[in-house]
């Protein structure tokens, strides 16, 4: 239990120092971009060929499961849209990202500190801390709800794709469902979602990459416990923002 | 000049650096030997605030480094160059990236001036053509002479390097070694090297301090090591046949 809070406590310290004054505002920006690049850009292919599948995945399984003459069929799109745009655009691809990312980060991090690469930043005086991992959380933040948008817009269109392609349901009454009653603010909640959990991969990664210690076995652990732990710790905020936001 | 009083440095409970106490010169290159595991590497840390020490202060000129904070230290630190055993270049940036990092960070120059300063560093270690390869298309030596050109491309006043001619071979070390000596001459910087790499201190040793179980056990010049009545000192110095060979010669032709 005391390692719990000893663990914690340096969680945020590391962030008290993550969010220090940046050295040099233009150096910040260039590596913002760099990472948008390497985390968000780089994400977009993954993030696609799920959300299509899984868009498909649920129609077809609405399709099955609610074969009522009393339900009807125009439910199977406005439950996929619900589905994609509540949990599986923001959470699972959030779960999903925790692993890609997230041990990307923690192993890159990681690597940098056995190879002694943060000394030789600490060295020149730069606060290695907010200089790698600042960058790395503004770009995730930033750019995750981008991956989440698109997640949804794939992922609805894997369905009607499906029941095109399948005939399983007729695509007008797929689009008619996808109309039916609206709520704008479900996307705002998704998107508070995505930004949070992109705060929780980023950072917990990058502090489990910043504290490795010893060889390359150490840092592929480091990157493990990464990618748990932000997965737990996306579930437990998944519920506490579904409580706060929702109810 | 660089001085420690008095450090005393443990993990864990356990002692690695026992009250040490040099005195390292400008101009010079000072040398930092010992066996593995004995403590340089952590003295080397220590002096340049990677490790905090228990007890005890590091002085560069006449201040009390081991005093300040982080932001104060700043000032020290953009004097300070240093070469990591690895050469810890960046990953992920090219070798002009690496060589100029300190200069988008402390300076105000054109991106012109930067790059002229960069290419100026570079050719002073001998390297060419090379600005836009990474760090995974360069040999041992050539990561050794980035590093280098990264270390001085501040003007630094003092220059560390942790064991810089390790995993080279013989004729590379030697222009590592070569390289540093000249550029401490060159800007009359003070530079302390950690090694264990005798012909680095047959060549370039100006004062050499030996580190044994954490604690100063001696120093002198290269000249003196030869002559030293220490046991563990020519225990360590001269473990090999040829080097017991070339001791045994020196002092029987005194």
């Amino acid at each position: 239990m005391l390692k719990i809070f000893e663990l914690i406590g340096r969680y945020f310290i590391l962030m008290g120092k993550v969010f220090s004054r940046p050295e040099k505002a233009s150096i910040y920006r260039r590596r913002i971009i760099y990472e948008m690049e390497s985390l968000g850009l780089d994400s977009i292919g993954l993030t696609a060929i799920i959300s299509v599948f899984i868009g498909a995945v649920i129609t077809l399984q609405m399709c099955i499961n609610l074969d009522s003459p009393f339900i009807p069929r125009s439910l199977v799109g406005y439950a996929t849209r619900e589905t994609m745009i509540l949990e599986f655009s923001s959470t699972v691809v959030a779960l999903i990202l925790a692993g890609k990312v997230g041990s990307s980060i923690a192993s890159e991090i990681g690597t940098m500190r056995i190879t002694e690469q943060i000394d030789a930043l600490e060295i020149m005086g730069v606060n290695s801390a907010s200089y790698l991992i600042l960058p790395k959380i503004v770009a995730g933040v930033v750019f995750f709800p981008f991956l989440t948008i698109l997640s949804i817009l794939i992922g609805i269109l894997g369905g009607w794709m499906i029941a095109y392609l399948t005939g399983i349901m007729i695509p007008a009454d797929y689009v008619e469902g996808l109309l039916m009653d609206f709520r704008p603010y479900s996307i705002t909640y998704s998107l508070i979602k995505t930004a949070v959990f992109a705060y929780i991969i980023t950072s917990i990664s990058a502090f489990y990459g910043y504290y490795a210690k010893g060889n390359s076995l150490e840092v592929g652990a480091a990157s493990t416990r990464a990618v748990v732990v932000s997965s737990v710790v996306i579930m437990i905020f998944n519920l506490m923002l579904t409580q706060i936001l929702l109810i | 000049m660089i001085r420690a009083e008095h450090i005393v440095k443990s993990f864990e409970g356990r002692t690695v650096l026992d009250d040490v106490s040099v005195e390292f010169e400008t101009g010079k290159t000072n040398l930092i030997i010992g066996r593995s595991g004995s403590g340089k590497t952590v003295l080397l840390k220590s002096l340049v605030g990677l490790h905090e020490v228990d007890s005890g202060r590091v002085m560069y000129d006449d201040v009390d480094f081991t005093a300040l904070g982080f932001r104060e230290r700043k000032a020290i630190r953009k004097d300070i160059g240093m070469i990591f055993q690895g050469g810890a270049l960046l990953d992920s940036s090219s070798v002009e990236e690496n060589v100029k990092l300190p200069l988008d960070l402390f300076t105000s120059q054109s991106e012109a001036e930067k790059l002229e300063r960069v290419n100026f560093c570079l050719q002073r270690v001998r390297l060419e053509n090379v600005n836009h390869l990474y760090p995974a298309e360069l040999s041992g030596g050539m990561i050794k002479r980035v590093a280098i050109a990264r270390a001085i491309v501040l003007n630094p006043k003092y220059l560390f390097c942790d064991e810089p001619n390790s995993g080279l071979d013989p004729q590379t070390s030697i222009v590592i070694d070569n390289l540093i000596h000249e550029i401490t001459r060159e800007y009359n910087i003070t530079t302390i090297i950690n090694t264990h790499d005798m012909n680095s201190v047959m060549e370039i040793g100006e004062k050499i301090v030996y580190i044994h179980q954490g604690r100063k056990w001696w120093e002198g010049t290269k000249d003196e090591i030869l002559y030293a009545d220490n046991r563990e000192l020519n225990d360590f110095v001269f473990a090999s046949a040829m080097a017991k060979r070339a001791k045994d010669a020196a002092v029987s032709g005194r």
